[in-house]
């Protein structure tokens, strides 16, 4: 009928899922919601509009570190954009707007993993016309979409607490979907995860950038970590089970600790990488992944991170810089900080005023350099080519250790120890007895690893330490020497307006 | 009995003898037509008293039948616009309209320098409110006919051009696409504002319907008419912002070290630098006339071309127009086939000036110069990092942002039709009009950013840009419409209209590599699609009845069904029906009275809305990612496909209208005038409304759920106090009152804690909004903290109500405050004739607008002053009454009543008649526009085109002075 129009630069999904190039490039669209946030790149055409900000709510890299960053010692905020300065303050309401892009960046992402799932069936794929040659090579790939829905899934019962609950078996359309409670979802994420495992290639075997059955058993090894928070019941046996599956598999430790956040960390932490959100400064831009750690943590002292500008914005407090010996990078190669004035001595990481820039540490981890001394993508340095680096090894070290330490069996103090040894050794830190290795020592060495990495709101969280008043930092509830919060901050509310479009979901307590 | 009548009809202007008009004797079938000399021969029954003279182009004229002879001249159509009104599909006398319809014809117009069409009826027509966006020479205004009846949707009127309703979004390179109607060539306007006159427009009609007719030919020998007008333009109100001594003064007292070693020693005006007057020149030349080619080929036709070149008061904006317009209206067949060609192409050339050099003009430092003695950006001054860097987050300067780029479009447009309008032989009552028509425009331009330029630096590797774009629009049109008309005895007389069209709008983008200035290709660009077409066609289905019952009561029905193929194929057709009813009261009590027209009108309608809505929402559609949005495997990068939010269920907006108005006239017409009331509802209002996440590919959509109610009074009245053989006084004057209310968003509300859908994004602080769409209050009232004050009245910064007493100030305590629509709007006119001379002055208003004043809100704060990204800024005044440090974005300090009474026009004109005894007519006119604005609004300008409210560094309206002279020959 002539009043059947379509646009000449669209496909339905009949056209898409007709060849294993479009399939190809749903799957690459799984992956990129994690780094990127639209189709134009870096800004336009957004993937969750709602009046979110493209730049700064919905993308997967920003807003997972402003929630898991921004309200511990890692990481405080000088602008007035809307709520932000809620999260450091401990005070985020569920009217948040950056909790409703963190909210939805992940469901939105499984939406699409689902219907890719669909599309990957057997019958599916007959109805599609798709070959048989061809798909055993499409379905071999339903791993791999079936671990991003465990991640996202992850991301949900780690801030939320409880998610949506969306599968391939949902519709899309106008429904209300259903909630899925925390302890579901936790059983949820196991099995699926160990389905993907006997759906996933080998650890080491993929090309880079796709996930293997290494990326599957370190992120079961998290997930049982964390088992006592997510469920009450522990689950440190299995920590290290599954910590050691990643271990044992082939992985090494990059040499250098600095190259990991480089402009070509693709290259030098291939090793070490197990799972990464992959960003380029000319095919991969957004203002919310690695190029917002370039920019938001550097002033006019933008030359040390590749960075055409600075936007001075975000720092550390010094309860990051007081687990560093020193901050020069003499002692431990990690403590890469600078000032305003680039030089970082502990006095200039005070922060008198939250709002001042010139206050605190710079973090400069992020660096959109290359190591080889080549030339970045963007010749503007304005967008990054870091790759985010989701999981690397030295977290499943570190797992082993906790959870040894933890009375998980399997596993026993020395290698533990020799775990943590082989991380300090890179950094050019001191080794440790056995005697240093405690529960307290695994988290501060947590923070000098993994900082900036967005793993210390749940670490503090398993450590009891985010609201109570056992551990203080500046700033911590909005006071500048610290205070204690409700425990109800150590989970964020549900956003209101997802509760009141679907009354199938339910606020958590005292939000 | 019979008995025969015969006479010569004639024109009545020229004298000349008419072929082909219609005698048909009352309350009969008896017809006849005259012949080539204008002679008519007609049988006539004893009991007839009337006869009917109709021809196209004419007056029809009823004549009682006194004797056997009976000559009659009838008058030409197109001197009398006053009493023939354009409508829906057709004209009606003015009298025996049913609907609220408001004509304006040229001599009523807007008069001075005017480019734009819509802006010749600024404040002229009550309901009707237009507002031009800014000051830009060749720029755009917003058109609302009795308010906005939609959020999400467009609210501009359809706009329909000599019959063909016209695509109303600009092309590429294009400001305005009504710019490239020369004003010159318009005959007259007529506003279609309730529904029973806009429902035959189906679903395109709610927000009311504007037809522009232009001039056409008359009769007679070629006449030449030569107009000519120079204008020079000045910007009338700058915004107050401080002096570089002031700032030298602010940083010095702060103490700070990082700030005091930036200061400069000028006293730099940047808004003086940025600005400069502005020239106009308008030159148009048209010819008109018949040509009788035989004996029974008739032509009139007329023939214009027009030149305007104008500056903006902004350096380097300039605006170039072209026009030229052709009409054509022959006639066959002893007039039984008469043909309507309109063609009209217009070429504008733009030369865009850096619009962000208006906010970094207030923005930047003022203890700087201009130019800095170095050889970096061309010798301008620029704010550069300690380590040499250029401080890509400091504003930039402004006069640099003007002349280190060189952004210029050419657009054409071509708007044609033929209309072929034949009365059949066998059946003179029934007419057949075959419409064709085409609007095809196509813009194209480049902006070339200098090599040398700051942004050029930071983020072109400092070898300068040029981008490119085209984009062009077609749409084309057919019709065929059948027309009855049947006078039946006394009094009784019903005309019909049947009709099908089918209409469609394509837009066609093409895409560029973007260079750097060598012409190599800036890197990471691949381009997935250079060519994109993409567009909407309706199909229609219309009908309409007009019956007129024992002289005095008239009704009128429409329906039309239109099928959109913006809509799935289950929600693709619409009804869109009309009724309407008039009752001619003067005719039925006062007939010997000294009222001159008393008539009640009544209407109801139901109208559709679909224009601002997404070509292709019902569909599950995946798009390829952008090369710069690609993802890494291995060592390759792929396209993403990315599937969109779809919402199978969307269907028009519909809204319902009543009307109820009475046009009246007395003292022999010397005062007469219309009042309406009306109550329009949407339903099916399209809402952003969040949807559960994972139900779709969004969080929210645009869904059918809302209500949204518009109510209003319109009265106008135009008078002559005075009037003599030398000396006339007229005096109009319009009101409108309009009340927009939000009745529902969600069909599913449970939270009680839900406020609305925040809207009205502002500058500053990235995300902040200030207004809301909430149920019960107006669309876009603001939604913002209650700021506390002081003894002295002064703002305590910070300190706001806490609404909810719960201890802490959060976005829990926003409150509903305000809103940008004005409660009232009115016009005036007022204009003298004494002899030859004439003075006229016109003006509008607004009463019960609120304005943000977002320049205040993000520059009139310490920190815009020591900027936190190490450079320095200027700041407004305000900064001194509040001495705020840190912005205060959603204090309701901010908003200002926006209320004003502007005088848009002084002009006076001498008409000098024929010189000496030559065939040269000749009048002289001068004027001044954008006279005075009284408001008590404390931003630069209270007029403000953008719906949501938000007042940011608007173009100045420029004051314009013209002169002008008319010659016809």
């Amino acid at each position: 009928k002539k009043l059947d129009i379509y646009p000449t630069n669209a496909m339905t999904p009949g056209e898409v899922y007709k060849t294993t190039e479009g399939y190809k490039g749903v799957l690459a669209k799984i992956y990129a919601t994690l780094s990127g946030t639209g189709n134009q790149g870096p800004a336009g055409d957004p993937d969750i509009g709602g009046g979110l900000d493209e730049g700064s709510q919905v993308p997967f890299i920003r807003a997972f570190f402003n929630a898991q960053e921004l309200p511990t010692d890692e990481a405080v905020v000088a602008w007035n954009d809307q709520t932000i300065q809620d999260f450091h303050n401990l005070k985020v309401t569920s009217g948040d707007p950056f909790l409703k892009g963190m909210y939805a960046r992940p469901i939105w992402n499984i939406t699409l993993i689902n219907e890719y799932i669909r599309q990957t069936s057997d019958s599916a794929m007959k109805a599609n016309g798709i070959s048989d040659a061809d798909a055993a090579g499409i379905k071999a790939t339903r791993g791999e979409a079936r671990f991003m829905r465990a991640f996202n899934y992850w991301v949900m019962l780690d801030l939320f607490g409880k998610s949506t609950f969306i599968t391939e078996a949902d519709p899309i359309g106008y429904f209300l979907p259903r909630e899925i409670s925390r302890k579901d979802l936790f059983a949820y994420i196991e099995t699926e995860l160990k389905t993907a495992l006997t759906e996933l290639p080998p650890a080491k075997t993929v090309e880079y950038g796709r996930v293997d059955q290494g990326a599957a058993n370190a992120l079961l090894a998290r997930l049982y970590l964390n088992a006592v928070v997510y469920t009450g019941t522990p689950k440190y046996t299995e920590a290290i089970t599954y910590a050691k599956n990643v271990i044992n598999a082939g992985y090494k430790l990059a040499d250098n600790y600095r190259s990991l956040f480089m402009a070509d960390n693709n290259i030098n932490g291939r090793d070490e990488f197990i799972f990464t959100a992959n960003c380029d400064g000319l095919t991969g831009k957004a203002y919310g992944n690695t190029t917002f750690f370039i920019h938001a943590a550097a002033g006019d002292d933008n030359k040390e991170f590749g960075a055409n500008s600075g936007w001075f914005g975000y720092r550390a407090t010094k309860g990051l810089a007081v687990l560093f010996p020193d901050l020069s990078g003499n002692t431990d190669k990690r403590a890469m900080f600078k000032t305003s004035k680039f030089d970082a001595t502990l006095n200039q990481a005070e922060i008198d005023d939250v709002t001042n820039f010139t206050n605190g540490l710079h973090v400069n981890k992020y660096r959109n350099i290359r190591l080889d001394g080549g030339e970045v993508s963007d010749p503007n340095s304005e967008f990054a080519d870091i790759d985010f680096p989701i999981i690397r090894l030295p977290e499943l070290y570190l797992i082993y250790a906790e959870a040894v330490l933890r009375g998980g069996t399997g596993g026993d103090l020395a290698t533990a120890r020799s775990y943590v040894n082989l991380i300090r050794s890179r950094a050019g830190a001191t080794s440790i007895n056995l005697s240093d290795l405690t529960l307290q020592f695994v988290l501060d060495e947590r923070g000098r690893e993994l900082y900036w990495e967005s793993h210390r709101r749940t670490d503090l969280v398993r450590y009891n330490l985010l609201t109570t008043g056992t551990y203080l930092w500046p700033w911590k509830g909005g006071v500048a020497s610290g205070t204690a919060v409700n425990s109800k901050y150590n989970i964020y509310p549900v956003p209101a307006a997802n509760i009141s479009s679907n009354s199938n979901l339910s606020q958590n307590n005292g939000y | 009995q019979t008995r025969t009548v015969t006479g010569i009809v004639t024109d009545s202007k020229t004298g000349q003898p008419l072929a082909g008009v219609t005698i048909t004797v009352v309350g009969t079938n008896i017809a006849a037509l005259t012949d080539t000399t204008g002679a008519y021969r007609v049988a006539v029954d004893s009991r007839a008293d009337r006869l009917t003279f109709s021809s196209i182009g004419y007056t029809e004229q009823r004549v009682p039948i006194a004797g056997a002879q009976l000559n009659v001249r009838l008058v030409p159509e197109i001197t009398n616009l006053d009493n023939v009104v354009v409508i829906a599909y057709g004209t009606r006398r003015k009298t025996d309209l049913t609907g609220a319809v408001t004509a304006i014809t040229a001599k009523d117009f807007q008069k001075g320098n005017i480019a734009s069409s819509e802006q010749l009826l600024q404040g002229k027509v009550a309901g009707l409110q237009v507002t031009s966006g800014g000051g830009a020479a060749g720029g755009g205004s917003k058109i609302r006919i009795r308010g906005a009846a939609s959020l999400n949707a467009s609210n501009d009127p359809l706009i329909v051009i000599d019959g063909v309703p016209v695509e109303g979004n600009s092309v590429s390179g294009s400001a305005n696409l009504l710019n490239t109607i020369n004003p010159n060539d318009i005959e007259s306007i007529s506003i279609l504002k309730d529904a029973s006159a806009t429902a035959l427009y189906g679903s395109r009609a709610t927000n009311g319907v504007m037809i522009i007719t232009t001039k056409k030919g008359a009769s007679g020998k070629p006449r030449f008419n030569f107009n000519t007008r120079g204008s020079l333009g000045v910007v009338a109100k700058k915004i107050d912002v401080l002096s570089g001594d002031q700032i030298r003064d602010i940083v010095n007292a702060s103490g700070n070290n990082t700030y005091i070693p930036l200061l400069g020693t000028a006293n730099t005006d940047w808004q003086n630098e940025i600005y400069r007057s502005a020239a106009g020149f308008d030159n148009n030349l048209s010819v008109s006339g018949r040509a009788d080619l035989g004996t029974s080929v008739k032509l009139p036709y007329r023939l214009s071309a027009g030149y305007l070149t104008q500056q903006g008061n902004l350096k380097t904006n300039n605006f170039d127009r072209f026009t030229t317009a052709l009409n054509l209206n022959p006639k066959f067949f002893q007039d039984h086939l008469s043909i309507n060609i309109n063609a009209k192409y217009a070429n504008t050339k733009n030369v865009f000036a850096d619009e962000g050099a208006i906010g970094a003009a207030v923005a930047f430092d003022p203890t700087q110069s201009v130019r800095k003695d170095w050889n970096r950006f061309s010798g301008f001054y620029e704010w550069v990092q300690a380590n040499g860097d250029v401080n890509k987050n400091a504003s930039r300067n402004p006069v640099a942002l003007l002349e280190l780029k060189d952004n210029r479009s050419s657009v054409d447009r071509f708007i044609g039709n033929v209309q072929l309008d034949y009365k059949l032989h066998f059946l003179p009552d029934l007419h057949v009009l075959v419409n064709l028509g085409v609007d095809q425009s196509t813009g194209s331009g480049t902006a070339i950013l200098d090599s040398t330029s700051a942004i050029s630096v930071t983020d072109f590797s400092g070898l300068g840009n040029i981008s490119r774009y085209k984009q062009s629009k077609k749409s084309q049109l057919a019709d065929v419409q059948l027309f009855y008309q049947k006078d039946l005895s006394d009094g009784y007389k019903i005309d019909a209209l049947l009709g099908h069209g089918y209409q469609d709008f394509f837009t066609t983008d093409y895409n560029f590599y973007n260079l750097y200035q060598t012409g190599k290709e800036v890197p990471g660009q691949e381009i997935n699609y250079p060519v994109v077409k993409n567009g909407y066609g309706i199909d229609s289905y219309l009908g309409r009845l007009n019956f007129t019952m024992a002289g005095n009561y008239l009704l009128t029905a429409t329906l039309r069904r239109d099928a959109s193929s913006k809509f799935s194929r289950e929600n693709r057709v619409g009804y869109f029906p009309s009724f309407a009813f008039a009752w001619k009261l003067k005719e039925a009590f006062f007939q010997s009275t000294s009222i001159n027209e008393l008539k009640l009108r009544l209407g109801w309608g139901i109208t559709g809305q679909q224009d601002g809505i997404a070509y292709n929402s019902y569909l599950p559609l995946y798009y390829q990612s952008q090369s710069s949005a690609q993802y890494q495997f291995g060592d390759v990068f792929y396209r993403l496909y990315r599937p969109t939010a779809f919402n199978k269920d969307l269907k028009w907006e519909t809204s319902g209208t009543f009307n109820a108005g009475i046009d009246f006239a007395f003292a022999q017409n010397r005062i007469n005038g219309s009042m309406d009331v009306y109550s329009k509802r949407t339903k099916n209002l399209l809402s952003y409304v969040d949807i559960a996440p994972g139900s779709n590919f969004d969080i929210t959509q645009l869904r059918n759920i809302g209500e949204l109610k518009n109510t209003g009074f319109e009265f106008s009245i135009n008078t002559v106090p005075y009037k003599n053989e030398d000396f006339s006084w007229d005096l109009n004057f319009n009101f409108t009152y309009n009340k927009s209310e939000i009745k529902a968003l969600y069909s599913n509300v449970k939270d009680p804690e839900y406020k609305g859908f925040p809207v009205s994004g502002i500058t500053g602080g990235t995300g902040n909004k200030v207004g809301i769409h909430a149920v019960g209050y107006a669309p876009y009232t603001f939604f913002v903290r209650q700021q506390v004050y002081d003894s002295g009245g002064k703002p305590i910064e910070g300190l706001y109500e806490d609404v909810n007493r719960d201890g802490k100030i959060s976005d829990a305590d926003n409150s509903y405050y305000k809103k940008p629509a004005p409660d009232f709007l009115f016009g005036m006119a007022t204009g003298v004739t004494y002899k030859k001379l004439s003075v006229g002055i016109t003006g509008h208003g607004m009463a019960g607008n609120y304005l943000y004043n977002n320049y205040n809100a993000n520059s009139a704060v310490l920190r815009n002053v020591l900027n936190p990204v190490i450079s320095l800024g200027n700041t407004g005044a305000n900064y001194l009454e509040t001495n705020f440090a840190n912005n205060q974005y959603l204090s309701n300090y901010y908003i200002e009543n926006a209320s004003f009474f502007r005088i848009d026009n002084i002009n006076m004109g001498y008409n000098f008649g024929k010189i000496s005894q030559s065939r040269f007519r000749l009048s002289v006119n001068a004027s001044v526009q954008n006279v005075a604005v009284f408001t008590k609004y404390s931003g630069a300008d209270p007029e403000s085109a953008n719906s949501s409210g938000v007042d940011n560094n608007i173009y100045p309206r420029p004051r314009i002075f013209s002169l002008g002279a008319n010659l016809d020959f």
